[in-house]
């Protein structure tokens, strides 16, 4: 798992980007996952359906790759739930407060040229990084 | 209705293109983060071939006056690089850092019997709450306001 695999990396990137793009061709929206998840809970109530309808499009392509092609990811055996729960929480918090997230900043910011985006994502990266490091080298979580 | 389509076939590819990419197998991406252990630059290539298609095609898509399905393009209008913007950016790092899980994968991996994201949806799903509801007890205690849809990334 922990070995270089540029091709598929790159090939899903290139999916990744051009879902977003037809999202924004076809229905004006930009595809920010946790913006669309978490307006589940705080959006509109008429957003709701769409919002339903593209998290479910999104489980279902994963399923039919995973279904066809195999390498379906398996929970870590010695990975604490408790920390899983923290990362949600703070992922949920943090997106919400900043206004996106890995797809939303990470991918449509930047093809968008926004300031605010590329900021944003230098500082998860760089925060992200930091905490990776604590939690598997100061307490030696994996 | 028409417009469903394109949420159904942008969901879908979204969704294979991040199985097709690892992002759901949190310790690829912990492998990316970890730049101090067995360093995995593999994420760089899916941030570098998602950004080069859509850098590209937004390009020409926000020439259009309307997408093809909806009346109007419904884009961010925050443009300002303040404290909300900083500080959630720098929570959702120490939350993905700690989790191996970004929104999408996580989402995604409802796709697979993996109990991990059992755990960690729920509490993304109860953070943005509580981030919202926080928001709002500012305003003059008036609970969960409705949300303009345009301050998302």
């Amino acid at each position: 798992m922990d070995t270089f695999t540029p091709i598929s990396a790159l090939a899903g990137g290139v999916l990744i980007g051009a879902a977003a793009s037809l999202l924004l061709w076809l229905n004006g929206r930009i595809a920010g996952i946790s913006g669309i998840a978490g307006g589940l809970v705080t959006g509109r109530r008429g957003d709701i359906p769409w919002r339903l309808a593209f998290l479910a499009a999104l489980v279902v392509g994963a399923a039919l790759y995973y279904g066809l092609f195999g390498n379906t990811p398996v929970a870590r055996p010695h990975f604490p739930g408790w920390l899983l729960a923290v990362g949600g929480l703070l992922v949920g918090f943090g997106t919400s407060l900043s206004g996106g997230c890995t797809s939303g900043h990470g991918v449509c910011g930047l093809a968008r040229l926004s300031a605010r985006s590329l900021v944003a994502t230098l500082v998860f990266l760089v925060t992200g990084i930091a905490t990776t490091f604590i939690v598997r080298h100061v307490f030696g979580v994996y | 209705m028409t417009k469903y389509l394109g949420i159904v076939v942008a969901g879908m590819l979204f969704g294979v293109g991040l199985a097709v990419s690892e992002m759901t197998h949190a310790s690829k991406v912990l492998g990316f983060l970890d730049v101090a252990g067995n360093w995995d630059p593999s994420l760089m290539f899916v941030l570098g071939g998602a950004v080069g298609v859509a850098i590209v095609a937004f390009r020409f898509i926000l020439k259009r006056s309307a997408p093809l399905l909806e009346d109007r393009f419904n884009l961010p209008t925050v443009k300002s690089i303040d404290a909300p913007l900083l500080v959630g950016a720098g929570i959702f790092g120490v939350g993905w850092g700690i989790s191996g899980y970004c929104p999408g994968p996580g989402v995604a991996l409802l796709a697979a019997p993996d109990w991990e994201t059992w755990v960690f949806i729920p509490a993304l799903l109860l953070g943005a709450w509580l981030q919202k509801a926080s928001t709002a007890s500012d305003d003059d205690g008036v609970a969960m306001l409705p949300q303009p849809e345009s301050d998302q990334a």
